[in-house]
């Protein structure tokens, strides 16, 4: 069961999750790399550098190719929820 | 520090601009506005006069015209000087700046930076607030602090239990967990609270109806810089929004503030309630209107304590930024981004 939550359909969203009961941020990019950290600074300078540092998050797609709303088949989906309200 | 002046901001309420002279100053620059006679369209000017600097907005309105309250030099809509006294001249030079306006969602949102640019696309949209769907409760608070302190406040909502005790805090806030996104290309920040399980607090149990557990999201949807929104969606427990958007088994409370710097250490506070339910209800509306009033000004006092401090501290003091301020941080670099491509042409203009 994964309860991350997606709200945004952008194709350059750069998400991060904060892990319940920990100190813990799970940053995503749109790329599908993640990175963990317990700095919020350092976590967003990761994030941003894309794709320096970003590595691929299957052996069998490079980074840039899938859209940030189509997650992997090997990964748990996000859930998926349209913004209340907002604009497409 | 330089505002991100190519963008739009909100200067009023519709309801504020009539036919009377309004002045209020935005982003440092003194705007004098009232409604056409003609057109009903908002006008925006510069606020004083071309001749000796008298402000247009202690002046007399004619018609379209306004006549200066000093020696009546005279300016149609556009700024354009149609009469000088004594004289058939009129000199080339005289007119002051207009503005682009655009009156939408209530608002009248005025352009401020290089006039091409002015996209009325751009402009962020709180359809709410004029939706007969909704019931609007509003107001306008000044603020004695920069702006970039409203942001950080309201971008972190953590701080509720500590400043807005007993207020809007709830305890199942410490047990959520939250997503902080950026959507890079259009300029969106989304910090999402979702609650799956949560109590049902008693206002709005009375108010909707709702028997038993919720479901109780708080999202905020930042648009930098001006516009706010924090959607607050209550559901019975599992209920969901459809696939395409609506959300009709749910009640909302679109909560709207637009952050208009007015100088470099004054900001306006604009806040607006909406809600979806009880519709035109008064007692509902009081509470909401008092309860929120409230919160606005507690913040208003931290915060104009805050802009005391930050003004007799060395510029480079240092901050530490932990994970409650994920958004705001995320929030603070999209706004040093669009305050420096703001800057940008001004330089190349003056090399
Ligand atoms: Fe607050
Ligand atoms: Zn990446």
């Amino acid at each position: 069961m994964n309860d991350r939550v997606a709200m945004l359909r952008g194709n350059t969203v750069y998400r991060i999750h904060w892990e319940l009961g920990t100190d813990v941020l799970i940053g995503v990019c749109h790329c599908g790399a993640e990175h963990e950290s317990e700095d919020p600074i350092e976590l967003w300078e990761w994030l941003l550098a894309h794709p320096e540092g970003h590595e691929p998050p299957a052996a069998d797609r490079q980074p840039d190719q899938p859209p940030a709303d189509q997650p992997p088949a090997d990964r748990e989906p996000v859930v998926d929820r349209q913004p209340v309200g907002a604009q497409a | 520090m330089t505002f991100a002046r190519n963008q739009w901001y909100v200067a009023a309420y519709g309801h504020e601009i009539g036919r009377e002279l309004f002045g209020r100053t935005i982003l440092g620059e003194p705007l004098v506005f009232y409604r056409s006679e003609e057109t009903g369209e908002v006008v925006a000017l510069a606020d004083r006069c071309v001749h000796r600097r008298y402000p247009l907005s202690e002046s007399r309105l004619e018609g379209d015209t306004i006549v200066c309250g000093y020696h009546g030099f005279t300016y149609d809509k556009t700024g354009t000087c149609v009469f000088v006294p004594g004289q058939a001249r009129i000199p080339r030079t005289a007119r002051v700046a207009s503005y682009p306006v655009v009156e939408q969602d209530t608002f009248v949102w005025v352009w401020i930076g290089e006039r091409d640019k002015a996209d009325e696309a751009l402009i962020p949209r709180a359809p709410w607030l004029a939706d007969p769907a909704y019931t609007t409760v509003c107001g306008m608070e000044p603020l004695a602090a920069r702006y970039e302190l409203l942001v950080d406040n309201l971008m972190d909502l953590s701080h509720e239990t500590y400043l807005h005790g007993g207020y809007i805090g709830t305890p199942e806030v410490a047990n959520t967990p939250i997503t902080t996104e950026v959507d890079e290309d259009n300029k969106v920040i989304y910090v999402s609270r979702h609650m799956a399980d949560a109590a049902c607090p008693p206002f709005y149990s009375k108010s909707t109806g709702i028997e038993g557990r919720i479901t109780r999201w708080q999202d905020i949807e930042y648009h930098p810089p001006c516009l706010y929104l924090l959607h607050s969606r209550i559901a019975p427990v599992g209920v969901l929004p459809n696939e395409d958007g609506t959300d009709p088994d749910a009640f909302h409370v679109e909560v709207v503030y637009a952050i208009t710097p007015e100088t470099e250490h004054s900001t306006h506070d604009f806040w607006a309630v909406a809600r979806d339910f009880a519709l035109g209800d008064q007692e509902v509306s009081d509470f909401l209107r008092e309860n929120n009033r409230t919160v606005v000004m507690q913040d208003v006092v931290a915060l104009d304590i805050l802009e005391q401090v930050i003004q007799k501290e060395p510029a480079d003091y240092q901050e530490l930024s932990v994970n409650i301020d994920t958004g705001g941080l995320a929030a603070r670099r999209i706004l040093k981004r669009m305050a420096a491509e703001s800057d940008e042409p001004v330089k190349a203009a003056r090399a």
